[in-house]
């Protein structure tokens, strides 16, 4: 009898029951679609996190640059008190406006606990030099790059970047994210000798393959492998063994990323903790931290996704459940005679408020099924007409410190390398996906049934008021 | 067997006190036919909701079988509806989305009859009415005499010793009534019914065993005359 009434009671009250369950639909599957939107986001964000912060890698340490850090960084021209224009060439190895940590702190910070691995790597810039200068009056050797007054010139310059990374220990470091298309990745028998991996885009530019060589700091080092970097981020140009780079930049024992691996998620905060207390002048980066540096239409989607787009849903919702309540209700006092009729027979509320809860929930299950066909649709949508997002992460905040650090005494121009304070943006593109999950699926259905109780409530507290006698009497 | 004491109910209508029922005294023995008429607006819907318990009395006690009914909690009141009384009324009162049949086993729900029973017994109670032709039907689909008739086998389908009737017919015209009003006739001596119907109409008053006149709240029985020539 339960069933056989609701469903004629809804028959009969089809199209407001339509009406019902669309409202509630449209509310679900904007929830539906706004989660598979977030996640879709979220996923992206996790992608781009992955392939400019390294894959495994949920710490960064590194330090603040200082005047004078970041090693030795000048030419290396004499001065000389006049003569005639001479040709120069140089190339050095320097640092890229980062500063930089002992080795030790490596060993500090994989000491720490909850930590599975750290390694630390150099990330440093290769400057060419070449041109014609004619030296003037003499000068100071010195800084900055706009040479010393007193002589004349013509310099070319190019550069490209150089990171030194640790053989031992390939996944994890700036070539974890990458994949090598070629050749191979680094090995631990290879940490002193003079071979490079390539990034790909550079490979193409400079027309290197797999046993080419490769100049940095006026050293030939061979190409042994090709990686391709995550999401079309470029690390780094070039890769040589962490040793090689320190020796060539004159800064042995020295790293300025240190990349680290914490044993689970949920020691990230711990374990960053951990590593400010042991390096207190360190800078200390989470995955979290750099999301929240993000920017891009990526960092707008998930604005849009994680604002708008939430409270919107919760908009229609509320809007939903109001509508379903107050049409439930007017349902109700429609119904006061037959309501009256059955507690005249001998229907108790509880039974009564049952059959208008059931009817109820009933629409809300069928708002339930056609929200989830709306959000799936939606979600499809999304995806399909979605643009690539942008995300960019300044990854070298602040700068090298220091202009210049040269010490070319007597020099009379040319000066210091002198890499002004810069960052190095890091720009990946991803496609924005919405994946609905079960567990948005469920929170849809459970979402339409909480509308239909609700709806249900208010209809079965309004039929439960009914005094059968009142109900009875209106009528006459 | 009814026994009403000095039954009073009052109403709020805006500021003033509406008097439905002003200490009506009655007994109603088991078996008894009784008419309550009356001018409109004068308490006889009122004594009859008080009696089905579908209504509370401001003062006095109203008793059935020897129990209070103002004195029972909401649930064993809906239990006494549920099991002893059946009403009748004006307009029928059926579920619009349930045909006859159905309409009749909503009687049966509330006592957690099996279901094939259920069906047995609204057809059964149907056929009793003269409709067991019509078990299927909306009532949409029914006359108004026939709608009065699944009423009624909805009123009697659960065998009540009480059957509380508010203008049966009212709605019917003269040859339908007199078809109801004889069938009622018939089912109350049948089934040995306390039988208790407001109406208007005195031809349908004079078949009762007792009249009740009903005017400003106050209640006068007589035996009807017909019923007491016989």
């Amino acid at each position: 009898m339960f069933v056989t009434y609701l469903l004629r009671e809804l028959r009969r009250r089809m199209r407001q029951s339509i009406f019902i369950a669309l409202g509630l639909a449209l509310g679900v599957g904007l929830v539906i679609t706004v989660t598979a939107a977030s996640r879709g986001v979220s996923d992206a964000q996790g992608t781009v996190l992955q392939s400019l912060y390294g894959v495994g890698t949920d710490i960064t340490v590194t330090q603040s640059p200082t005047a004078g850090s970041g090693g030795p960084q000048h030419f290396g021209f004499q001065g000389r008190s006049s003569g005639s224009a001479t040709s120069v060439s140089r190339d050095i190895l320097a640092s890229a406006g980062m500063g930089t940590l002992k080795s030790s702190a490596v060993t500090t910070v994989s000491a720490q606990k909850d930590i599975t691995a750290a390694v630390g790597a150099l990330v440093l810039s290769d400057v060419k030099l070449s041109g014609t200068f004619t030296p003037g009056s003499g000068g100071s050797g010195g800084a900055g790059a706009s040479g010393a007054s007193g002589g004349s010139g013509a310099f070319n310059t190019s550069s490209f970047s150089v990171t030194g990374v640790d053989p031992s220990n390939d996944s994890l470091g700036p070539l974890a994210s990458g994949t090598i298309t070629a050749g191979h990745a680094f090995t631990s028998a290879e940490a002193n000798d003079d071979v490079a991996v390539v990034d790909a885009n550079y490979a193409k530019s400079a027309g290197l393959k797999i046993g080419s060589t490769v100049t940095v700091a006026g050293k030939s080092f061979t190409v042994v492998g090709i990686v391709q970097a995550g999401q079309g981020v470029t690390e780094s140009d070039v890769y040589i063994p962490l040793a090689r780079a320190q020796a060539l930049a004159g800064m042995s024992d020295e790293v300025n990323t240190i990349y680290v691996s914490a044993a689970s998620a949920s020691d990230i905060n711990t374990v960053s903790a951990e590593i400010s207390h042991a390096l207190p002048k360190a800078t200390v980066t989470t995955s979290s931290d750099l999301a929240s540096e993000v920017t891009g239409s990526l960092a707008g989607a998930s604005s849009l996704a994680n604002t708008l787009g939430k409270w919107l849903a919760v908009a229609v919702l509320a809007a939903a459940f109001g509508l379903a309540s107050v049409l439930t209700v007017s349902a109700v006092s429609r119904r006061v005679r037959e309501f009256g009729t059955l507690k005249a027979i001998g229907w108790s509320s509880r039974r009564i408020i049952g059959q208008v809860m059931g009817e109820a929930v009933v629409i809300g299950i069928a708002g339930a099924a056609a929200g989830i066909a709306i959000g799936y649709g939606a979600a499809a949508i999304v995806q399909a007409v979605a643009q690539p997002l942008t995300a960019t992460v300044d990854s070298a905040a602040g700068g090298s410190g220091a202009a210049g650090g040269g010490s070319a005494p007597g020099g009379p121009g040319g000066g210091g390398s002198g890499h002004a304070a810069s960052s190095a943006a890091h720009t990946a593109t991803v496609h924005l996906s919405a994946p609905v999950t079960v567990g948005a699926v469920g929170l849809a259905v459970l979402l339409a049934i909480v509308g239909g109780l609700i709806a249900g409530s208010f209809g079965g507290w309004r039929a439960a008021r009914l005094r059968p006698a009142a109900a009875l009497s209106r009528l006459a | 067997m009814y026994k009403l004491t000095d039954v009073t109910r009052d109403y709020q209508k805006g500021r003033g006190t509406v008097h439905a029922l002003r200490g009506v005294d009655l007994e109603i023995n088991d078996g008894n036919w009784l008419a309550i008429q009356g001018p409109t607006g004068h308490g006889k819907s009122t004594l009859l909701q008080i009696l089905g318990g579908l209504d509370r009395a401001t003062a006095g006690t109203v008793e059935l079988n020897g129990v209070d009914l103002g004195a029972l909690r909401e649930s064993k009141l809906t239990k006494v509806r549920a099991t002893s009384i059946g009403f009748i009324f004006q307009t029928f009162n059926l579920i619009p989305t349930l045909s006859a049949q159905e309409n009749v086993e909503t009687a049966l729900v509330p006592l957690g009859v099996h279901p094939a029973e259920r069906r047995e017994c609204a057809v059964q109670a149907l056929a009793e009415v003269g409709l067991g032709d019509r078990a299927g039907h909306l009532p949409s689909e029914l006359s108004g005499g026939q709608q009065q008739r699944v009423a009624i086998a909805r009123a009697l389908v659960k065998r009540p010793s009480v059957l509380l009737a508010d203008e049966p017919t009212g709605n019917l015209d003269e040859g339908t009534r007199d078809e109801i009003i004889a069938l009622l006739g018939d089912l109350w001596r049948e089934h040995g019914l306390t039988l208790v119907m407001v109406t208007h109409d005195s031809s349908v008053a004079r078949r009762a065993q007792l009249i009740g006149l009903m005017r400003d709240g106050r209640l006068q029985v007589r035996p009807a005359p017909a019923f007491a020539a016989t």
